[in-house]
């Protein structure tokens, strides 16, 4: 049940140390429904959240800083390093503004590779997003089945960059090997199979009245909020703005395939969670159409040099990671190393409404909800 | 108060606001190598001092784009090249009217940024704005000199900025006035420095 911040402070007033007794709850860092270092700071009025303010820095590493100190290439293992769980998609934002401002061009043949790794990344995150979130809830199971599904996909992807989580695939111009036989017929394998898991799925935990109990009617967001905090990703389409990198900005080769755009207008943590369950099945459409007209050709373009210099000038890449909008700014002043980098990271934005959204909601629903933002902290401390 | 602009007729309504200055900014190096010959010459003659208005002269020799300081203005720019739409320079005490007329017209505010221009003395504040129905990109940016780099928090207008200007201020010292809470928001708590300003020399606590 949804409580507005007025009738939670009226309930409230029945809480045992009278109507102004307030206490404050230290939620992490260390905390299993965090998932990694974040701490939130409640402050409770009983049961009842008046203010909970995230604290952030826990896992800061400095990114922007390391990537003016290094050059252009040196710097691509770091994009990989922020929300490790899309990574690919990453990587991609780093080697596509650079691709952009020195206009190196790119094979065809690599482009779909890469929108082929990206989405099956994509897929292996929303997994791992979704059984995280359903073992906070309180069921355990499901998360044994994504990690099941998952490895499959990190199976496939081992086999083509020799990575299982910080995959650094991508290089200026292409990637940095090309994809084998086994690795095209695995996907094609994968795809008709996870299709069957997803109906598994549906039965298993989407319908379950327990599930849906929680998360139904919880951590509402409006289109307004998410215009003020910048929301993006699931967050954003969960409450109706249809709005997508993929389609708004088009990067790489998704002009060319045919995929919608999952869009729920309820608002709230369910819809969120019925627009992650969708994406995959975008995916793997996606998916399936690159393996179809998959063509021959260089996986990567000879003629990039080893040490790009960028032309001075400021430019903007963006990407849809898995959890949204991935930015990077990068200013160049024409030598080997950035002059400033900015990554714009998706968890932050979507975190930065969670205070305002929470005011008045009951712990455990808080908890369900901030599952439903699918936080990953080192993207957010960078 | 139209709701979902065309990128026409956004450029055109911040063009009447901040209209592009005239093309100046190409015969910057042509004054480099003049002023330091004369310098010797009034010396070995011994003529009356005459005190040569040049004090500042451009010396290390950075990119271009370190030297050139943008005009105020609204600059079509291209998508495909540079990956936004609109580039709009403003004084920074406009930062706010600006970001209440881009929520009007139901922008997001994407994220926001500093960079430090040293050579120049000045610090630039980038926002990046998004349309979710017309997907234009927006970056407005304004520049605070570098000694005493302040401005006006746009939180009141887009509560994301919250977060942003804290972060903002963590690296680059930027103060930004009326905001609730400037206090570190990656950085440990008690951190004087700011590790993105240029002549940031290392943490040495």
């Amino acid at each position: 049940m949804l409580l507005t911040k007025e009738q939670a402070l009226a309930r409230s007033t029945h809480s045992v140390g009278g109507p102004n007794e307030t206490f404050v709850l230290n939620l992490g860092p260390q905390h299993p429904a965090t998932h990694g270092v974040l701490r939130v700071k409640l402050t409770m009025d009983g049961e009842f959240i008046q203010r909970a303010e995230p604290v952030c820095g826990y896992i800061h590493r400095m990114h922007e800083k390391m990537g003016e100190n290094r050059n252009y290439s040196q710097f691509l293992p770091n994009t990989s390093r922020l929300d490790y769980l899309s990574a690919m998609q990453y990587t991609h934002a780093w080697v596509g503004v650079v691709e952009k401002a020195c206009k190196i061009e790119v094979p065809e043949r690599a482009e779909y590779i890469r929108v082929i790794t990206s989405e099956l990344n994509r897929i292996a995150s929303h997994l791992v997003g979704w059984g995280a979130w359903v073992m906070d809830l309180g069921g355990f199971t499901p998360i044994l089945y994504a990690f099941d599904d998952r490895e499959k996909i990190l199976d496939l992807l081992e086999g083509i960059c020799g990575a299982r989580l910080t995959f650094c695939y991508y290089r200026f111009g292409g990637v940095v090997n090309d994809v084998d036989a086994a690795f095209l017929q695995g996907t094609k394998d994968f795809v008709p199979y996870m299709r069957e898991r997803m109906k598994m799925y549906k039965k298993l935990v989407t319908g379950n009245i327990i599930l849906r109990k929680r998360i139904e009617g919880i951590g509402m967001i409006s289109q307004d909020m998410c215009r003020r905090y910048g929301a993006c990703g699931p967050v954003l389409r969960g409450s109706g703005i249809q709005h997508d990198v993929r389609r708004a900005e088009p990067y790489s080769i998704y002009h060319k395939f045919d995929y919608e755009i999952p869009v729920y207008h309820e608002c709230d943590s369910m819809a969120r969670y019925l627009v992650r369950m969708d994406e995959i099945e975008q995916s793997l459409r996606i998916i399936e159409q690159a393996l179809a007209t998959f063509p021959e050709g260089p996986f990567v373009n000879p003629k990039v040099p080893k040490f790009v210099k960028v032309p001075a000038g400021d430019y903007t890449y963006a990407t849809e990671a898995a959890r949204g909008r991935f930015m990077v700014r990068l200013v160049a002043d024409g030598s080997d190393t950035p002059y400033r980098v900015k990554l714009r990271t998706p968890c932050l934005a979507n975190l930065s409404l969670f205070e305002e959204a929470c005011a008045g909601m009951l712990l455990p629903d808080a908890l369900a909800f901030m599952g439903s933002l699918d936080l990953v902290i080192p993207d957010i401390d960078r | 108060m139209s709701s979902s602009p065309t990128a026409e007729q956004l450029h055109a309504e911040f063009a009447a606001l901040y209209p592009p200055a005239p093309v100046a900014e190409k015969p910057a190096p042509a004054p480099e190598p003049a002023p330091v010959a004369p310098a010797a010459t009034p010396d070995a003659s011994g003529a009356p001092v005459a005190p040569a208005p040049k004090p500042a002269a451009p010396k290390a020799p950075v990119g271009p784009i370190l030297q050139t300081e943008p005009p105020f203005g609204a600059t079509a720019v291209d998508f495909a090249a540079r990956g936004f739409h609109l580039d709009l320079s403003i004084p920074a005490a406009d930062v706010v009217s600006v970001a209440e007329r881009l929520y009007r017209h139901e922008f997001s505010l994407d994220t926001m940024t500093g960079v430090d221009w040293m050579k120049l003395n000045q610090m630039e504040v980038v926002y990046d704005f998004v349309h979710f129905t017309t997907n234009l990109h927006v970056v407005v940016r304004c520049r605070v000199p570098r000694d005493n780099p302040e401005l006006a928090t746009i939180s009141s207008v887009f509560q994301g900025a919250l977060w942003h200007e804290r972060e903002t201020h963590d690296f680059f010292g930027i103060r930004f006035l009326g905001h609730p809470n400037l206090v570190p928001f990656l950085l440990p708590e008690d951190a004087t420095y700011h590790p993105l300003r240029k002549d940031f020399a290392g943490a040495s606590d």
